[in-house]
């Protein structure tokens, strides 16, 4: 630490590039932290299924609908427990913009299908006595301000209804166990649904999702269902539940590839920025690194100067992810409706961290290296 | 005492034998240094005159183990210094060089103080340790009241004063001088003057410097003459034995 002192004095020297390099190296931070967050949220739908969970959809397309009556056929397939089916309602609470998903679901096996999302039973037992009963993600009872008890209504344009309202009752909330599950839908009665549709909707579905007994079955059971309906009006496609939210978020486009491009190019602009800085920091005092040896500092001693001071600014560029942790959850209630949770994770920061010292050491071992080979006279001898 | 021919006794602080410096330049060779010898005792303050490219800097840099030899040896205080690895020669530099360039060379972001402190960095000394010498090196210097200033608070003389005093604080086994007046007035460099002197009479130190100026070169016990990278006279006011290399 007693060379502590002269590595402050070195970063502070020019004070406005200081502050202009740190701030480099927070903005590309931020940026991390957000992209970082953002794919978290496309592939959380992939990391929070259950291995035992499997989707089947009408072959041609998820918007196609499939017949209620191949749910009893489908849970006779040996190794299939529970089933359970929902619809997509695309409904409007108020404006446009206030987006969330709502579920059309089949209230006798939701529980037993999605464990994970937790009902306290009083509440349960309510909604299944309400035919307009509706249980809210907590989340989007936060975001709205509801209140259990409270009257809701929702426009829908689809299913033949033009501009139809559909009145709810608030009858309970449900949690997910762990933080990145999804809090954010509304789930109503199949039987509401299926009394105000055309006729021609009645009996069809817009997905199922069965729960298996054993993982290992799940390539068998798939191929069972598939085959079932082969040649059938409705043919279906039946995968995992990881298999169909990562084809979900791939409608989006190649979110990954997309968030990882545009990563790799700030990081290597940062790392251009930063390693000019530090090079022209280098060559302004050679003569006193110079000064340094001549009065008996090692090489090492002139190396591990120079990668302290990048380190250091690298180290300082952090206060991005510090940015980050306040900016991006207010970012995602913003944004509520429009994208998933943002949610800012010890490994994203953890990562950011990392980013950042590796940049830092990238950005400052060529000058310092240069500096450490630099001959003494050689550098006295500049001015 | 200071002798050229290369003869001196074996316990001279420093022996300089057969000492040849070439520099390339293209495809030319340029002998900077030819055959140098020399020998210096304890307690010398020796002078090197010169005209300009006569190889009085460079001479002080293989001294000083800035620089390594291309023919020829140097011993100081009994170390053979010019087959020595670039490591262990600063080390060697740390504990037995003190340097005081034309310029001065302090840091400019450091204060007088941090900058004597420098070479003290390398020494386990204690914190403690280290401020009672620091202390005691600028009071010798006389700036015990500027320890807080930046070299750019500072005038010209105070600057190099301080740059003595970092050379002197790790208490070296000689100073290597080069042109110490060289960018002061009249008044500042009669006081850095007065300074090392009083550094050679009172601490017993050994002092080679480099100058062009003969006011400041007769301050010294002895004058050598380099030209053309020999040692072709010498002088001094105590009789030294003096002669050019072989």
């Amino acid at each position: 630490m007693k060379f502590g002192r002269l590595i402050w004095a070195n970063l502070v020297r020019k004070k406005a590039r200081l502050v202009l390099t740190i701030g480099s190296f927070a903005v590309a931070l931020f940026l991390f932290a957000l992209l970082g967050v953002v794919n978290d949220a496309f592939s959380r739908g992939a990391n929070v299924v259950s291995a035992n969970r499997l989707v089947t959809i009408n072959r041609t397309s998820i918007i196609n609908t499939i017949p209620l009556s191949y749910r009893d056929e489908i849970l006779r397939i040996p190794g299939v427990r529970y089933i359970t089916h929902d619809n997509w309602f695309g409904g409007v609470y108020q404006d446009p913009k206030n987006f969330f998903p709502q579920f059309v679901i089949d209230p006798e096996n939701q529980r037993q299908v999605f464990p994970e999302l937790i009902v306290p039973d009083d509440q349960w037992n309510a909604f299944l006595k309400d035919r307009q009963g509706a249980i809210v993600g907590a989340d989007t009872m936060k975001r709205f301000g509801w209140k259990i008890g409270d009257r809701i209504p929702i426009r829908t344009t689809i299913y033949g209804l033009q501009d139809t309202t559909f009145e709810f009752n608030i009858d309970g909330v449900y949690h997910g166990e762990k933080p990145e599950d999804d809090q954010t839908q509304f789930w109503f009665q199949w039987e509401y649904f299926k009394e105000s549709v055309p006729d021609r909707f009645k009996g069809q579905i817009g997905w199922y999702t069965v729960r298996i007994a054993n993982p290992d079955d799940a390539p068998r059971i798939a191929k069972a269902i598939d085959n079932a309906y082969l040649n059938s009006p409705y043919e279906t496609k039946t995968e995992t539940e990881s298999a169909f939210a990562e084809g979900w978020v791939k409608q989006f486009g190649n979110i990954k590839f997309l968030i990882m491009s545009i990563g790799t190019v700030v990081f290597f602009t940062l790392l251009l920025v930063t390693g000019n800085t530090m090079a022209i920091s280098v060559r302004e005092r050679t003569n006193e690194l110079g000064v340094l040896k001549a009065i008996g500092f090692p090489d090492r001693a002139v190396l591990g100067f120079i990668l302290g001071e990048s380190m250091a600014i690298a180290l300082a560029g952090c206060v991005g992810l510090l940015l980050a942790l306040v900016a991006i959850p207010q970012l995602s209630r913003a944004m509520a409706g429009l994208l998933p949770p943002l949610l800012v994770t010890a490994k994203t920061l953890a990562y950011g961290v990392i980013a950042a010292l590796v940049v830092g050491f990238a950005s400052g071992i060529l000058p310092a290296y240069g500096a450490m080979r630099m001959r003494v006279v050689t550098a006295l001898r500049r001015v | 005492m200071v002798r050229v021919e290369g003869n001196g006794a074996a316990g001279s602080l420093i022996q300089v034998r057969g000492l040849d410096k070439t520099y390339r330049r293209g495809s030319e060779d340029i002998d900077v240094l030819q055959g140098l010898n020399l020998d210096v005792d304890k307690g010398d303050f020796v002078a090197f005159m010169g005209p300009s490219g006569s190889g009085k800097t460079t001479l002080l840099n293989l001294l000083g183990g800035l620089d390594v030899p291309t023919r020829g040896t140097i011993s100081v205080a009994g170390d053979e210094i010019t087959h020595m690895s670039r490591g262990k020669l600063t080390d060697w530099r740390a504990r037995h060089v003190g340097l005081i360039f034309q310029m001065y060379n302090l840091i400019p972001v450091l204060t007088a103080f941090q900058n004597v402190e420098l070479p003290l960095l390398l020494t386990k000394l204690s914190k403690a340790e280290r401020r009672t010498h620091v202390e005691t090196a600028l009071s010798v210097v006389g700036l015990g009241e500027r320890m807080r200033h930046f070299p750019r608070q500072l005038s010209g003389g105070q600057e190099q004063r301080v740059a003595i005093a970092r050379a002197i604080v790790a208490d070296p086994t000689f100073l290597l001088c080069d042109e110490p007046t060289g960018d002061l007035d009249r008044k500042s460099a009669d006081d850095v003057m007065d300074l090392i002197k009083r550094l050679v009479q009172e601490y017993g130190k050994t002092v080679l410097m480099v100058t062009h100026d003969p006011l400041v070169a007769r301050q010294a016990n002895t004058t050598l003459h380099l030209d053309k990278g020999v040692l072709v006279e010498a002088g001094g006011r105590q009789g030294v034995v003096a002669g050019s290399a072989s």
